[in-house]
C-alpha cells in the first residue's frame, strides 16, 4: 500500500522474511507430527523428528542371534548378518548394562569358550565348543548408524489393530456417521427457516431474528445435562440419533444467521416475478433460492462439518463412552492417556483424524473464508 | 452388518426423514388442508400462505427452543437444586454456588479463565493483524495465508497431540524429541540467550503493556474532558482501571523477564510448571485462532479506502503512522468483532485442557471444571452452577449482539 504514490518500499525483503518466519512457525508443529508418523518408534525416541532426513546413530533394540549351526574344526559356528540393509555398527555389546562394550571387529568372550565377533557391517560369527541346540542364543545390543528410513507401518498398525478398545478405522466410521448427517440435517432445517425469515411476511419476524442472534453465543455447555435428561425421557438415550439432534440444535443459530443474511441479499425481482408467474413459496424455495444460495450453503456446510468432525465434548456426552462408540477425537484422548509416550501410534492416529478436515479445508477454503466474512463482519 | 453399510443406512434415513417432512408438509397444506382450487381457492391460498412460514420455521423453532433455550432455564434450575434420596431434586437456593465458591479448584479455574480471556484474544488478534498486514503486500501472500489458516481445520484434540510432541521432555542424557526442549537446551546463558530469552520477551511484554495502556487511555480520555456521564462514565472508568492493571502487570513481567534466573541446561517438563503451563496451553489456541483473525482482518484492511491512505502519505506519514493511526482506527469495529468471537471460543475451551493436562498442575479452566463436576463427580448441582458462570460471562456479548442486530434491522 506504500507504493500508491509511486514509491516502492525498500523494506520488502523484511516483509518477505517476516512472513516466511511466521508461516514457518505456524507450519512446523504440524510437520513435526506428520514426519513422526512415518518413523518407527525406535527412530522417534532416539532422535528429534527434524533429524529424520539425516543418517543417525542410535541404539537399536536388542537382536537375538539366529542362523544355522555348522560344525567346523571342532567348533560349532553360526554365521550371518544382524541386519538386512545398510546399517553401520559403531559399538556393540552382549550385556544389557554394557551395550557399547565392544568396537566393531572385537571378539567377545561369552564364557565356557564361547565367543562372538560382530563386524561393522553387522555380520557376526558365533563360535562355541559345544552345540547351542536346546539353549537360547545370545542377544546382541548394537549402536548403529542407520540410513534415513520411513515407514507406513504405523498407519497400518493404528487402522487395523484395536489399541484403545477399537481400531482407529472403526472410530473413523463412527465420526463419519456422526458428522455427515449432523451437517446435512441442520442445513435443510436452517435453509427453510432462513427463507421464511428473509422473504416471508409474518408477525414476530424481527423478534425471531434477534432471538437467533442471541442464541449464537449460548454456550452448549449449558445444554448437556438437560438434554441428556430429555433424551432419556423420550427414550432415545445415548446414540447417533441423540447426537445428530444435539449437533443440529447447536449448529442451527449460525446456519440460520448465515443463510438468512445471504438470502436477504438475493434480488427481489426474481422472487416477485416467480410469484407473479404463479409459483408457490415451496417451488420458489426449491427451484430458485436453494440453487442461488449455494455459496452460503457451502460455507455453512464446511463450518458444520469441521465442527462436528472435530468435536469432542458433544460426542463424549451424547454418544456414550463405550469402546465401539468412540469418535476419532475421543479415541485420540484415550490413546493420549493410555499410550502417552508411544508417539508412533499417537502421531499416526492424530493424522488419520486430521486428514479429512484438512482435505475439506484445502479443497473448499474459498467458501470457508466467505462464510467467515459473512458470519462476523457486519 | 458391516458398520460402513449401517452408517450409510442411518445417514439415508436421517436425511430422508428431514426432506420428507418439508415435502409432505407442503403437499398436505396445499392439497389437503387448503387446496388452491374449488370455490374457496382464493381464501385458501391466503390461509396457506399464513400458515406456511410457520411450517418452514417449525423444525428450527423446535430445535432452537428445545436444544438451546430450554436447557438454559433447566440448567439455571438444576444449579439451585441438589440430589436427594429417591432420585428427587430438592431446592437448596444458592448452596451449590456457595460450595463452588469454597473450592480452591473453582478459583483456580476462574483465575486461569481470566488469563485465557486476556491473553488468547489479544495474542490471536495481534498475530492475525500482523499476518494480514504482511501477507497482503506480497505475491505469495495467498499461500502464506492458507498455511497460517490451516490449523482452523485441525481439531482441538489433534492440535493438542501436535503441541504435546513439541512440549515433550526427556531425561537430560538422551536425545530430546520435543522441539521446545531441543531449542531450550541450545541456550546456555551466552549473548544469544540474553537476546532471545530476556530482551525479546521483555520487549514484547513492554509492547503489549504499551498497547494496553494506550487502549486504556483511549477508553478513559472522555472522562478527563468530562464528556462521559452516568453509566458510560462508570464503564469507561472501569475499563481504564482494568487496562491500567493489566498494563502494569505486563510491565512487571517485562522487568521479571530481564532479571529472572533461568535454569539453563536442564530439560523442562513444560506442562507441569505451575502458572506458566497455562501459557503453553494457550499457545495451542492462539495457533488455531490466528488464522481466523487474519482472514477477517485482512478483508477489513483491504476495505480501508485508498484515498485515506494516500492522503496520509502525502501528508508525510510513515508506514507505522499509516498503520496505527489511519488503518487501525478504521477497522476498529472488525477488531472488536474478532476479539469477541475469540473470547466466546476461549470461554468454552475444554478439549485442549482435557487432552493435555486434564486440569492438573493448576491448569484447570471453567469448562473442564464443569465437565469434571457433571460427569466425573456426578454432581449436577455444582456442575450446573459452573455452567451458569460461563453463561453469565457470555451474557454481555449476547446482549450486545442482539442490541446491534435490532438497531440494524430498524
Amino acid at each position: 500500500m506504500d507504493n500508491v504514490v509511486g514509491q516502492k518500499s525498500g523494506l520488502m525483503w523484511a516483509v518477505h522474511i517476516a512472513t516466511a518466519l511466521l508461516v514457518l512457525l505456524w507450519v512446523i508443529p504440524t510437520v513435526g507430527l506428520l514426519v513422526s508418523s512415518f518413523r518407527t518408534g525406535d527412530q522417534i525416541t532416539s532422535s528429534g523428528w527434524w533429524r529424520a532426513l539425516s543418517a543417525q546413530e542410535q541404539q537399536l533394540s536388542p537382536i537375538r542371534i539366529e542362523g544355522d549351526e555348522v560344525e567346523r574344526d571342532g567348533a560349532f559356528v553360526i554365521e550371518g548378518n544382524l541386519f538386512g540393509g545398510a546399517t553401520a555398527v559403531s559399538a556393540w555389546g552382549t550385556n544389557v548394562n554394557r551395550p557399547t562394550e565392544f568396537a566393531p571387529g572385537d571378539t567377545a568372550d561369552l564364557g565356557d569358550g564361547r565367543t562372538l565377533t560382530v563386524q561393522e557391517d553387522g555380520s557376526f560369527v558365533l563360535s562355541a565348543p559345544v552345540t547351542w541346540e536346546g539353549g537360547r542364543l545370545p542377544r546382541v545390543f548394537t549402536t548403529a548408524t542407520t540410513a534415513p528410513e520411513f515407514t507406513t507401518e504405523n498407519y497400518r498398525n493404528v487402522l487395523l489393530s484395536p489399541l484403545a478398545g477399537q481400531t482407529v478405522f472403526q472410530a473413523f466410521l463412527n465420526t463419519a456417521t456422526v458428522a455427515i448427517p449432523a451437517t446435512i440435517i441442520p442445513i435443510l432445517i436452517a435453509a427453510f427457516a432462513a427463507y421464511a425469515l428473509a422473504w416471508m411476511e409474518f408477525p414476530g419476524r424481527a423478534l425471531l431474528v434477534a432471538a437467533v442472534v442471541g442464541l449464537l453465543v449460548v454456550p452448549l455447555q449449558l445444554a448437556l445435562i438437560p438434554l441428556l435428561q430429555f433424551h432419556n425421557w423420550i427414550g432415545i438415550g445415548k446414540g447417533y440419533l441423540g447426537i445428530w439432534l444435539a449437533h443440529t440444535g447447536f449448529g442451527l443459530p449460525l446456519a440460520i444467521y448465515l443463510l438468512r443474511n445471504y438470502m436477504v441479499g438475493l434480488p427481489r425481482d426474481i422472487i416477485e416475478n416467480a410469484k407473479v408467474d404463479g409459483a408457490t413459496d415451496f417451488q420458489i424455495f426449491v427451484r430458485i433460492i436453494l440453487p442461488l444460495s449455494f455459496p452460503a450453503l457451502a460455507s455453512f456446510a464446511i463450518f458444520q462439518f469441521l465442527w462436528t468432525w472435530n468435536d469432542l465434548l458433544v460426542a463424549l456426552v451424547f454418544l456414550g463412552t463405550g469402546n465401539d462408540q468412540q469418535v476419532l477425537t475421543g479415541n485420540l484422548v484415550n490413546l493420549m492417556g493410555s499410550r502417552g509416550g508411544d508417539w508412533e501410534i499417537l502421531s499416526a492416529s492424530a493424522f488419520v483424524s486430521i486428514i479429512v478436515p484438512l482435505l475439506v479445508f484445502f479443497a473448499m477454503q474459498r467458501y470457508l473464508v466467505r462464510g467467515l466474512l459473512a458470519g462476523s463482519v457486519k | 452388518m458391516n458398520p460402513a453399510i449401517q452408517a450409510l443406512l442411518t445417514i439415508a434415513i436421517g436425511v430422508g426423514g428431514c426432506i420428507g417432512y418439508f415435502y409432505l408438509a407442503n403437499v398436505v397444506l396445499d392439497r389437503v388442508l387448503f387446496p388452491a382450487s374449488g370455490p374457496n381457492a382464493g381464501r385458501n391460498i391466503n390461509r396457506a400462505n399464513m400458515v406456511r412460514p410457520w411450517l418452514f420455521l417449525l423444525p428450527a423453532i423446535m430445535a432452537l427452543g428445545l436444544y438451546l433455550t430450554y436447557p438454559v432455564f433447566q440448567t439455571a434450575w438444576l444449579s439451585l437444586t441438589q440430589d436427594a434420596a429417591g432420585g428427587e431434586r430438592v431446592f437448596v437456593g444458592l448452596a451449590n454456588y456457595a460450595q463452588m465458591g469454597s473450592e480452591a479448584k473453582f478459583w483456580e479455574s476462574m483465575r486461569n479463565n481470566m488469563l485465557w480471556l486476556i491473553v488468547v484474544p489479544a495474542a490471536a488478534t495481534a498475530f492475525g493483524l500482523l499476518a494480514a498486514q504482511l501477507t497482503d503486500r506480497i505475491r505469495w501472500g495467498n499461500i502464506a495465508k492458507s498455511l497460517i489458516f490451516m490449523p482452523m481445520a485441525i481439531s482441538f484434540v489433534g492440535a493438542s497431540v501436535i503441541w504435546k510432541l513439541i512440549y515433550e521432555s526427556r531425561p537430560a542424557d538422551v536425545a530430546q524429541i520435543g522441539l521446545l526442549n531441543a531449542v531450550w537446551l541450545r541456550f546456555e546463558g551466552g549473548v544469544w540467550s540474553t537476546v532471545f530469552l530476556r530482551l525479546l520477551p521483555a520487549l514484547l511484554l513492554a509492547g503489549f503493556a504499551a498497547a494496553v495502556l494506550w487502549m486504556g487511555w483511549i477508553i478513559a480520555r472522555p472522562l478527563a474532558r468530562g464528556a462521559a456521564r452516568g453509566i458510560a462514565a462508570v464503564a469507561r472508568a472501569g475499563g481504564g482501571v482494568i487496562a491500567a492493571l493489566i498494563g502494569a502487570t505486563a510491565l512487571l513481567w517485562a522487568f521479571g523477564a530481564l532479571t529472572a534466573t533461568l535454569p539453563y541446561g536442564t530439560p523442562r517438563q513444560w506442562l507441569t510448571i505451575p502458572f506458566w503451563n497455562n501459557f503453553f496451553l494457550m499457545a495451542v489456541l492462539v495457533w488455531i485462532q490466528t488464522g481466523f483473525a487474519m482472514v477477517i482482518l485482512s478483508a477489513a484492511l483491504r476495505g480501508v479506502p485508498e484515498d485515506t491512505v494516500e492522503a496520509a502519505i502525502i501528508d508525510g506519514a510513515n508506514p507505522f503512522q499509516i498503520f496505527f493511526q489511519v488503518k487501525i482506527p478504521q477497522i476498529m469495529g472488525t477488531i472488536v468483532v474478532v476479539w469477541t468471537t475469540i473470547t466466546i471460543t476461549v470461554l468454552k475451551v475444554f478439549d485442549i485442557v482435557l487432552a493435555m493436562t486434564n486440569g492438573q498442575f493448576e491448569t484447570q479452566v471453567l469448562a473442564n471444571y464443569m465437565y469434571d463436576k457433571l460427569f466425573r463427580a456426578n454432581d449436577w448441582g455444582v456442575g450446573s452452577a459452573a455452567a451458569m458462570i460461563i453463561m453469565l460471562l457470555v451474557t454481555p456479548i449476547l446482549v450486545w449482539n442482539v442490541w446491534t442486530v435490532r438497531r440494524e434491522m430498524r
